[in-house]
């Protein structure tokens, strides 16, 4: 197998730019001429920072240090292929819809950042602003949601409360009459919407790439060296890479990692499923989230319904799920859409959450000089993955949280400044 | 679907149980006494090992009542079910009792 050398690699990848005339220039070429859109460098011995973890949040806080604080010498590891985990396991959903207000402004910069992140990375990652609308059942959901809907407006977020007809014009394929669960309306966030994601992983690494992060697959981190209180190294697979900073970006498997420094976490990881169904004409023009139970659903450009609901319930590192909650999710999706029931599901998967004893994420300094974490994004990480990489990029290189994620303490919890968004306290199977 | 063997039922289908989180959490005899980060830590740390796990389980469709398993968190295999206030049987010397 010939391929070309990482050096000369790293030029071309530098000089590619994807534009029209890149496209056409190709395929007169016949699209012969493409190269690989990142290095395969060996790891260095040592870096400025080292973050572990190749997946969207990892990437992306990699090309923000490179980009927003100018850090040269940057590598990620990952112990398997970069987005081989949740960043290529989620339902794709962006969106900024919260209700608490240390949740709102990160969340909505977030939406801000993607909505920038195709022109910034140059990379398609088919960004669908299609809205994501939150229906309800009952006059005390409608309260909900109006409140919700004014604390989104308070913050800059677009939200509008559509009442039956308004819903019924946008998605007339839900049963509204449902006898139990009948549709009074719902919350749209325009905004709102659908990423590629695993482009999304793509295009950061590409992005970091270019910037001079090394990207090391198959480089499993087995150890943190830790000196005096601080953080020197990571022992991997590939060898001892020292760093001035390491930072975790390891969701799932935050707790095992977190060990290897000494550290415990707030945090139990618990299997989240999602599904496809085989494609089909459009039928859902938007994110939906059901009120009455855990069940939301989108539509694909391919044509597969994609849905998810709860998590599985117990502490699991299995990436796959078990029957009852198959069961359950698919009673939710007919009750809400019937013609649900005469499609085939294509497949499913499973993902491992880190689930945090409040329902809200760390983006943190650690008690070890050095060590930094980005951990306990529950069920939501993906929407989070542009900003996350922001805060967590700053977190690392001012040695300080930004105002963004200054309330996504570790120490929260001993502190009891949790952030109560889902208002499910300390019993993660319940969130 | 887990097939989870109750120390009281025998075993049944896991529709019928709710978790309850890590087992041999003890609550201190008197928690006033603690330190916040003490609290914190019977509140809200845990091991989330993948692997073997000891953990609650309670047979709410059954007969409701809370006891103790081990867990392969990756393979979902049962090692062993016993109830509250029994010791941890010693799986190490190879006593799988109850799968």
């Amino acid at each position: 197998m010939v391929l070309p050398s990482s050096h000369s690699r790293a030029g071309a990848v530098a000089d590619l730019r994807y534009s029209i005339l890149s496209l056409v220039a190709q395929s007169f070429r016949g699209n012969t001429a493409w190269r690989p859109v990142w290095r395969e460098p060996e790891p260095k011995p040592a870096y400025d920072v080292v973050i572990v973890g190749g997946g969207g949040h990892g990437l992306s806080t990699a090309y923000y240090l490179a980009k927003e604080h100018g850090i040269g010498s940057i590598a990620v590891v990952e112990k398997s292929w970069i987005g081989s985990g949740n960043v290529g396991r989620n339902t794709t959903v962006i969106r900024s819809n919260y209700l608490d207000h240390a949740n709102i402004p990160f969340y909505e910069w977030s939406l801000k950042l993607w909505e920038g992140l195709e022109q910034d990375i140059n990379y398609n990652a088919m960004v669908s602003q299609r809205g994501v609308l939150m229906l309800y059942h009952s006059d005390a959901q409608r309260d909900a949601l109006a409140r919700r809907g004014n604390a989104m407006r308070l913050n800059g977020v677009d939200a509008e409360l559509l009442d039956r007809d308004a819903v019924r014009r946008l998605v007339p394929i839900l049963d509204f009459d449902n006898a139990r669960f009948p549709i009074h309306g719902g919350l749209l966030q325009p905004r709102g919407g659908t990423v590629r994601h695993d482009a999304v992983a793509w295009g950061y690494a590409r992005a970091a790439d270019s910037r001079g992060v090394d990207i090391i697959q198959n480089c499993e981190v087995t150890g943190i060296t830790v000196e005096n209180g601080r953080a020197v190294a990571v022992e991997t697979t590939r060898g001892k890479l020292h760093a001035r900073k390491i930072g975790l970006a390891c969701a799932g498997n935050s707790s095992r990692v977190a060990a290897l420094a000494g550290l415990r976490l707030p945090i139990e990881s618990h299997v989240l499923q999602a599904y496809v169904s085989e494609g089909i004409k459009p039928l859902v023009p938007n994110v939906i989230t059901f009120g009455a139970g855990h069940f939301y659903i989108s539509q694909s450009d391919k044509g597969g319904l994609i849905f998810g609901g709860d998590i599985d319930g117990y502490n699991s590192y299995a990436q796959r799920g078990s029957t009852p909650m198959i069961e359950d999710v698919m009673e939710g999706g007919v009750s809400l859409i019937p013609t649900l029931s005469r499609l085939r599901m294509l497949r499913s998967w499973g993902g491992i959450m880190d689930m945090s004893m409040d329902g809200s994420p760390i983006i943190d300094k650690t008690p070890i000089e050095g060590l930094y974490l980005n951990a306990g994004w529950c069920i939501g990480g993906f929407k989070a993955t542009p900003a996350a990489g922001w805060c967590f990029a700053h977190t690392i290189a001012r040695d300080a949280p930004h105002e963004l994620n200054a309330a996504f303490r570790l120490d929260r919890f001993a502190a009891g400044h949790l952030i109560d968004e889902r208002g499910a306290g300390a019993q993660p199977n319940l969130q | 679907m887990l097939l989870i063997p109750c120390p009281y039922c025998g075993p049944r289908p896991e529709i019928e149980f709710r978790y309850a989180g890590q087992a041999h959490v003890a609550r201190a005899a008197d928690p006033s006494a603690l330190s916040d980060a003490e609290w914190a830590q019977f509140l809200y740390l845990r091991d989330n090992p993948r692997g073997r796990h000891a953990e609650r389980w309670r047979h709410t469709n059954g007969c409701g009542r809370f006891f103790n398993c081990i867990r392969d968190t990756l393979t979902d295999k049962i090692a062993a079910t016993y109830r509250i206030g029994e010791t941890p049987p010693d799986l190490a010397a190879g006593a799988e009792a109850r799968r």
